[in-house]
């Protein structure tokens, strides 16, 4: 009797059109570790089946893009011979299951995707969405997935720079751990996961292989119910130590001529990483699993295919070179196998004990890997709301002082110390404002990177959420000073199979390329990470934007604190007053319908383009991106991080006041100047919506003089949240 | 004038010393490999921060058995200047060449911020550049920074002035708010008993360069150097 029971193949998460292809392909039936093999390479975590179709859709070049999608990471120029690298990943499943290992590994995983390619790791990121604050396992959720990325990212070296922290019921079965790793590359010494060449080595680096994180990818790839928590012994365990040696291993390596192709082990383990080097090089590979180094005995074939066990590297290595790589990585101490080598037939074939234990086609399990064309529905639109339905409130400071402090907006001081920051002595702009700002080291250049999504809007309107999120991560770069050159993305959404969850994937797909487009900002990697649901419940579409941008000098960047007393404050952009889907709508008023603010590319684009111009003029002294809770936000954020207050007067031809203040419209920053008449003939020259708002000053913030509320005390509510709500009994 | 930079498996600061040591230098230190028993001639050794070996053990204690540290103690038995910074202080201890231990923060979390730390005795070669009593702000991070030691040992490194650092506020007072991870007495870093060896939990390299958000960590290098090239 066979052993592929019906029972076998359900388990593996693989459906009877699914197993009736593979029998076709192989014409015959799998054995258990081919049919792991099939299982995992034609999840959706591995194979992209249900998002293809439209990731194809994006933007993804640009004269200075040296490499899109479809690589371990984006590559882009950055001018004298050198080159970023960079891409975001999700580790949402396994940190639900297990915080600490899980964000912890999603740290090693991305580092890997960077290092791979010949990038020395500079900045780290992280988009976390957690539930609501009172759901009963989002503390032990928070605490544990920030001590994992710490412990991580502390122990490589690679500094956390930035991210964004926030909390919302919709992800109280599905929270999100999005990682981001920005690298720096010689141009001339990138290296690929193209295998080439017949009969060359096959080399296996790092950790032994053990039997943890078996079948982390299928996990991945389907919803959790209540039995979440028995999926434990699915997520990974990390070793940064272990990393770091990589690191230092591979990057030490590449420095020497040895390697053709290089590729990280990541999902689905050596299984992945095998077929993806053979797929791209058009090429078949012969592996001896007897070679594999191994944590335990008696490991099988399966095991040895499907372990996710992490810190582990695959090579193909030019002949001869064997002795150069081995005596590298036995001065890291790290382990040195050549387990296989490379043929023409297109097939991979295993061997165990003298014995084939697997021998499939390589391309229908990877680069033809089945595609689907989900049926999808558009969301319905939401109607507007205009500024008087919404009550003004009594008294604006409490307002305000309700908004800063709110969980969403509240600040991460918490988390980021528990991040070292500064490690390789190049940040520049520390965690906290619109962008970090990371010096390239040995230059006077810096990188500006950002992660961000407003999933509130995503919700309310799939297409506009998309263009929201690309329109802000370049917003954000810009208030630096920075020019925002590309970015890569973190897809997390719902079940495809349900049309509205593929139309919330479809709408913000098509809103992000838009964007894309017109602000020149192509994509050039990412992850997708569908099924995130528990027992039916989806969590808010959620595409998370990570940007990277340039400065010629870094002594230019500009941060978002006052730096002096008298200054003007100029409000680029247009204000409507736009209160749908707002913060103000949802923190004081308990409300969360209404149509997001439009997003107006070209005037993205005109008001970001002035506004890098008058920072490169030198004619700003502090800048900060309209965004969450609107202009007195902005404001009062500027004033909390410099200790310097504000008048704010509301233009008289303005929108109701508190349409004004906490509207939340699109293309708007916030300025302090010193010569307020130059910057509005600059703007009025660049034909952008310009006006004077208020002056710095004292320790107070006002608005016409009356509604005061300190800066100490603003201070207090805003540091105040995150670590009462952490240390709370 | 020549100084080394110990490696470790698991260092990580190693080159931001290196950046910090060749600017006040002109010319960069040395960098030193664990497995190396025999260090070149030098006159100022760092250790720095970093995971050594993972740390997997108690901070610091497999890197004071590794080859280098053997020399390492022998050098600094001979005069040579030994600067240990965040590991390197953990390792500095875990050697013996310093007294006292290094506990897990008390808030049992990585701390990662910039620090004010009030200067208490400019009597050595690395803080000869400071003003006695002055505040200084340097960042701090690190998960065991707690240090402890007996009442006897405290006693001894007070009357010695062997303390070289406290934690303070902005105003150069010490109090609870102002210590990030618990340490005994507020201790941010001590003196050997000859004054030639300092273990430190904070960062000089880290704010030695105006770009960064500080420079209260250059006069600890350019003092040394200064010092030493004379």
């Amino acid at each position: 009797m066979s052993d592929i029971t019906p029972e076998v193949i359900a388990g593996h998460g693989l459906d009877d059109e699914e197993y009736a292809n593979i029998l076709r392909i192989l014409n015959r039936e799998p054995n258990l570790t081919e049919l792991g093999v099939f299982s995992v390479m034609w999840s959706e975590h591995c194979s992209y089946k249900s998002s293809k179709k439209w990731l194809r859709t994006l933007p993804t070049e640009a004269p200075w893009v040296i490499c899109g999608p479809g690589e371990n990471a984006g590559i882009i120029d950055i001018g004298d011979g050198e080159a970023v690298v960079f891409k975001m990943e999700s580790h949402n499943h396994p940190s639900f299951i297990e915080p600490y290992q899980g964000a912890a590994t999603g740290v090693g995983g991305i580092l890997r995707d960077v290092f791979t390619m010949g990038a020395r790791p500079v900045a780290n990121l992280n988009a976390l969405r957690f539930g609501s604050p009172d759901h009963a396992k989002t503390r032990h959720l928070v605490a544990g997935v920030v001590a994992g990325i710490g412990g991580y990212g502390n122990c490589i070296g690679v500094p956390t720079v930035g991210g964004e922290c926030t909390f919302d019921a919709g992800y109280n079965g599905n929270i999100l751990v999005n990682a981001m790793t920005v690298g720096v590359a010689a141009k001339d010494r990138i290296f690929y996961s193209a295998a080439s060449g017949v009969g060359n080595p096959i080399v296996y680096l790092g950790s032994k292989t053990g039997r943890d994180g078996i079948h982390g990818a299928t996990m991945a790839s389907a919803e959790f119910s209540e039995d979440a928590e028995e999926k434990r012994p699915t997520v990974q365990v990390g070793d940064p130590f272990t990393e770091k040696l990589l690191l230092e291993a591979c990057l030490e390596l590449m420095a020497t001529d040895a390697i053709i192709a290089i590729q990280d082990m990541g999902a689905a383990g050596l299984t992945c990483s095998s077929f993806e080097m053979a797929s791209k090089g058009g090429l078949g590979l012969e592996i001896d699993l007897d070679k594999v180094p191994a944590r335990e005995e008696g490991m099988t074939a399966y095991e040895l295919m499907l372990s996710e066990s992490q810190e582990r590297m695959l090579m193909v290595l030019k002949p001869g070179r064997e002795a150069v790589a081995r005596a590298i990585f036995e001065k890291w101490e790290l382990d040195f196998a050549v387990i296989g080598h490379t043929t023409d037939t297109k097939r991979m074939v295993l061997s165990m004990s003298g014995q084939v234990v697997g021998d499939l086609p390589i391309d229908p399990l990877a680069q033809s890997s089945p595609e689907l064309d989900r049926s999808w529905t558009p969301a319905p639109a939401r109607p507007v709301v205009t500024a008087d339905e919404v009550p003004a409130p009594n008294d604006p400071a409490a307002a305000l002082g309700r908004l800063v402090g709110c969980p969403d907006l509240a600040a991460k001081r918490w988390v980021w110390e528990q991040y070292d920051h500064m490690v390789m002595a190049d940040t520049v702009g520390r965690p906290g404002g619109d962008a970090a700002v990371v010096r390239v080291h040995g230059s006077s250049k810096a990188l500006a990177v950002t992660s961000d999504c407003t999933p509130r809007y995503c919700a309310a309107d799939p297409l506009e959420g998309g263009r929201q999120a690309v329109a802000e991560a370049w917003r954000n770069l810009t208030a630096v000073g920075a020019r925002p050159l590309a970015v890569t993305d973190c897809l997390n959404f719902g079940n495809p199979e349900r049309p509205e969850i593929m139309g919330q994937f479809v709408g913000c797909i098509q809103g992000m390329g838009e964007a894309c487009a017109a602000l020149d900002f192509p994509v050039v990697s990412g992850n997708v990470s569908l099924h995130n649901e528990t027992n039916g419940q989806a969590i808010p579409p959620t595409p998370t934007i990570g940007g990277v941008g340039l400065l010629d000098d870094v002594a230019g960047a500009v941060t978002i604190a006052f730096k002096a007393v008298g200054e003007a404050l100029v409000l680029i952009g247009e204000t409507r007053g736009h209160l749908g889907s707002s913060l103000y709508l949802r923190e004081i008023e308990g409300r969360t319908d209404g149509a997001p603010p439009p997003v107006d590319l070209e005037a993205e684009r005109r008001n970001g383009d002035a506004v890098r111009r008058l920072i490169e003029a030198g004619r700003i002294s502090a800048c900060h991106d309209v965004s969450d809770g609107g202009v007195l936000v902005a404001v009062a954020e500027m004033a909390m991080a410099g200790g310097i207050g504000a008048d704010i007067q509301v233009p008289a031809d303005a929108p109701p006041p508190h349409a004004w203040l906490f509207g939340e419209d699109q293309a708007r920053y916030v300025l302090a100047v010193n010569d307020a008449e130059a910057v509005l003939a600059d703007a009025a020259e660049a034909g952008v919506p310009a006006a004077r708002i208020g002056v710095t000053g004292g320790k107070i913030l006002t608005v016409g003089g009356a509604d005061a509320i300190s800066i100490s005390e603003l201070k207090a509510i805003h540091e105040g949240w995150l670590p009462d709500y952490m240390s709370a009994p | 004038m020549q100084a080394a930079v110990i490696v470790f498996p698991g260092s990580n600061c190693d080159r931001d010393v290196q950046v910090a040591l060749a600017q006040s230098m002109g010319a960069p230190p040395c960098m030193a490999w664990h497995g190396d028993s025999d260090l070149p001639a030098v006159d100022l050794i760092v250790v720095p921060g970093g995971f050594s070996y993972g740390d997997y053990l108690r901070s610091g204690a497999m890197a004071a058995h590794s080859p280098v540290m053997r020399a390492v103690v022998e050098r600094a038995k001979q005069g040579v200047p030994v600067l240990g910074i965040c590991n390197g202080f953990q390792i500095l201890t875990e050697t013996g060449l310093l007294p006292g231990v290094m506990m897990r923060n008390a808030a049992l979390r990585f701390v990662c911020r910039d620090v004010c730390l009030r200067v208490e005795s400019t009597a050595s070669i690395f803080t000869r550049r400071y003003r006695p009593g002055q505040v200084i702000r340097l960042p701090v991070a690190h998960m065991d920074g707690n240090y402890f030691t007996d009442d006897e040992t405290l006693k001894r490194l007070a009357d010695q002035d062997r303390v070289a650092f406290r934690y303070c506020d902005g105003a150069g007072k010490s109090d609870v708010a102002a210590n990030p991870n618990g340490s005994l007495d507020d201790i941010a870093g001590i003196f050997s008993k000859e004054r030639n060896v300092l273990g430190m939990m904070p960062h000089p390299e880290r704010l030695a360069d105006p770009l960064l958000g500080g420079t209260d960590g250059r006069p600890m290098f350019d003092g040394l150097i200064e010092a030493l090239a004379a």
